[in-house]
């Protein structure tokens, strides 16, 4: 037992070492000043929330060889139908279905349009989020408010921790179950049958239609059932996040996922902790500003998730590798 | 053989025409079913459909200066929807026209005002040069980012039109706001720097359509074009011929940010005559819908933002006479869109003769 994770501990000296500094580092700020280092990580893992989701339905698609631009218009029609369906049914649960559903429904529309019928997936993705930006500002109503708040739990004993408890396990529905969400995937995607032939079909799709895989059906239903993650996404930020919706309002948080996904190397665990990373550096960046420490205009705080983005693509790209086949239709005997 | 062409019967040989010109008729009969589409959906919102696309286009063609303000918001879109396809051909999708034109008109509302005074031969130019360099600036980061880094160009231009918003309202709200004004604006261009109309056609209207032709000229005569043409569609065959493509990759940027930052400077000296917050908008994802409506031809964007136009100037009519919102436009070009750019419609009209539909745009890590 000892033996098997110090060899697990030597096979992964630089997650294991990075990991150690970080939470020591967390906790020794911790015990400096209890109420901003709870009020930062807090901030970072809200805003990191429908990141770590969205970021996943880009790791189901991509690892199964589908592009998948579109989580952006997945996330805004389903916070849209979310809100909206829980104001008019007057129950948040319907709400909550009603989102998630419609993520999938659009998962399912963009797999059988990019797989089934081999369309470029990112002028699918692309025309995915304009029209779920027409159709969201069309059928917008102001004024609607939502039946109740999504309702806070707090995992026993987990809660009880001190900085991660707080943070982590005092959360509605969709906070929670994002953690399940990535260690389930993580457990999944390299542990299962499944997960290997995902990863198969999203590597070298013929190789895997020679071992009798069905390519086509496999990519159909993971990039459908991804898109409950993307439901998942939009239903958090209107039912859980803000209880609102306006136009636009996912504010390119598809695009940052995707980012993210890249940053994370199509890993479950590490999109959560380049999420994390994301979230912290802009709390760091608006505790900064507004404790007057540094003297930098709102405007650039706001920025500095977008500008992150770019340097992290900009450094990242070329040391990681994206699965062989991303983005390419496969067309049966002809690989 | 012979024989066989002859007993073709009149029927079939339009039909031989239609399909030889889908790339025409596929747009078309999606535009008649989106109208058909969003007539349902406006007889919903209880207003009889008919009565609301004659006061929409009546709005926008007829009255008044309907047909002025019509060519006046297709100019702008003439020149996003090319910067789109130029990118397009490459195999590059643009999505970030929207940045790279704020980023024209502020640029050239900057020298329109800050030049005041000087003669209209040095202000003119200059504030029009300053748009397009402004928009080629900002592009082509997103081209250098693409060919030496291999950042995906949909997520960086994403990226940049945020952070092109952010910095443009910290601009307008301090270094160049008009003084003691609370409007997040700049001060307005010299009258010597506005672009007027010759009855009710624009200026800057002609000169984008023939800018269109040259464009269409450069894509299709000239080397540039033809090297932009084979990176696009077999990006392998253009590399062994000795193509320098991160080269070809930043000029299409650039020619792209150019177009667009062109589409804002003469948005800002032609009609707002100033930089003000909450205007342009759309401009540049209406580019993106007017390109693949187009499909990445250059002379094709002008039907196509005329297209755009119309129903953008028509829509304030449309929601002053029957209450529907103006957002149906949005409604009605995404239902276009998804008709035109989803490969169903062309293989249910056309069966096997309609033509394949290829990949475009490029994967990820290449």
């Amino acid at each position: 037992m000892v033996n098997t994770l110090l060899r697990y501990i030597s096979n992964h000296k630089l997650s294991f070492f990075t990991s150690v500094i970080v939470i020591v580092g967390m906790y020794w700020f911790y015990f400096v000043d209890a109420i901003r280092a709870e009020s930062m990580l807090g901030f970072a893992w809200r805003y990191s929330i429908p990141l770590v989701l969205a970021a996943m339905v880009g790791i189901i698609g991509e690892r199964s060889g589908v592009v998948n631009i579109g989580i952006e218009g997945q996330m805004l029609t389903s916070a849209f139908i979310g809100f909206f369906g829980a104001a008019y049914t007057g129950s948040l649960i319907m709400g909550m279905f009603l989102g998630v559903g419609t993520g999938v429904v659009m998962g399912a529309f963009l797999a059988w349009t990019t797989v089934k019928w081999q369309m470029d997936q990112i002028i699918a993705g692309v025309v995915l989020n304009i029209v779920a930006a027409g159709i969201t500002s069309f059928y917008y109503t102001q004024g609607q408010l939502l039946p109740t708040l999504m309702p806070k739990w707090s995992v026993p004993i987990l809660s009880d921790i001190p900085l991660i408890g707080p943070v982590f396990f005092e959360r509605g529905f969709f906070g929670l179950a994002t953690l399940v969400f990535v260690v389930l995937l993580q457990i999944m995607l390299f542990r299962t049958r499944w997960g290997l032939r995902t990863r198969a079909i999203g590597e070298y799709p013929s190789a895997a239609d020679t071992a009798g895989i069905d390519v086509i059906k496999m990519r159909i239903v993971n990039v459908t059932i991804a898109g409950a993650l993307a439901g998942c996404a939009g239903a958090y930020l209107s039912l859980e996040a803000t209880s609102t919706f306006e136009r636009g309002f996912t504010a390119g948080r598809g695009f940052l996922a995707l980012a993210i996904l890249i940053f994370g190397a199509w890993y479950p665990n590490r999109v959560m902790f380049a999420a994390l990373f994301f979230g912290f550096t802009t709390a760091l960046a608006s505790q900064l500003q507004a404790d007057k420490v540094v003297d930098i205009p709102q405007q650039f705080v706001n920025l500095l998730p977008y500008v992150m983005t770019l340097i992290v693509l900009a450094l990242a790209v070329g040391r990681v590798r994206p699965p062989a086949a991303v983005g390419q239709p496969f067309v049966k005997g002809s690989g | 053989m012979s024989e066989q062409i002859q007993t073709r019967s009149p029927l079939g040989r339009i039909w031989d025409i239609a399909v030889r010109y889908q790339a025409i008729v596929v747009p078309v009969v999606a535009l008649t079913l989106a109208f058909t589409i969003g007539g349902v959906l406006i007889a919903l919102q209880g207003v009889n459909p008919l009565i609301a696309y004659e006061s929409l286009f009546r709005a926008a063609l007829f009255s008044g200066d309907g047909l002025l303000r019509t060519l006046q918001k297709a100019t702008p879109l003439i020149l996003t929807g090319m910067a789109v396809s130029i990118a397009l051909r490459l195999g590059l999708f643009n999505i970030g026209a929207q940045g790279q034109l704020i980023f024209g008109a502020l640029a050239s509302a900057y020298f329109g005002y800050s030049l005041a005074g000087a003669p209209t031969i040095v202000i003119l130019p200059t504030a029009i040069a300053a748009g397009i360099l402004a928009g080629a600036m900002w592009a082509s980061i997103a081209g250098l980012l693409k060919a030496y880094r291999g950042v995906h160009e949909v997520i960086s231009t994403i990226m940049l039109n945020s952070i092109a918003y952010g910095l443009i309202e910290f601009l307008i709200s301090g270094p160049l706001q008009e003084p003691d004004q609370v409007l997040l604006r700049t001060p307005a261009v010299a009258d010597n720097a506005r672009l007027g109309n010759i009855g009710s056609v624009p200026v800057a209207f002609i000169g984008a359509v023939l800018l269109a032709f040259l464009v269409a000229w450069m894509l299709n005569r000239t080397t540039t074009g033809f090297q932009f043409n084979t990176v696009g569609k077999n990006k392998f065959a253009a590399l062994y011929s000795g193509m320098k493509i991160s080269r070809l990759t930043v000029l299409a940027m650039v020619f792209s940010g150019g177009l667009a930052g062109l589409g804002g400077a003469i948005e800002t000296l032609g009609i707002v005559h100033r930089y003000e917050s909450g205007f342009n908008v759309g401009l540049g994802f209406d580019g993106i819908t007017i390109a693949l409506l187009a499909r990445a031809n250059p002379l094709a964007t002008i039907p196509a933002a005329l297209l755009v136009a119309m129903l953008r100037a028509g829509s304030a009519t449309l929601q002053f006479d029957t209450g529907i919102k103006p957002e149906v436009v949005d409604l009605l070009l995404a239902i276009t869109l998804l008709l035109v750019s989803i490969p169903v419609l062309a293989n249910i009209l056309f069966r096997d003769r309609a033509q394949k539909q290829e990949n475009v745009t490029s994967g990820w890590g290449s």
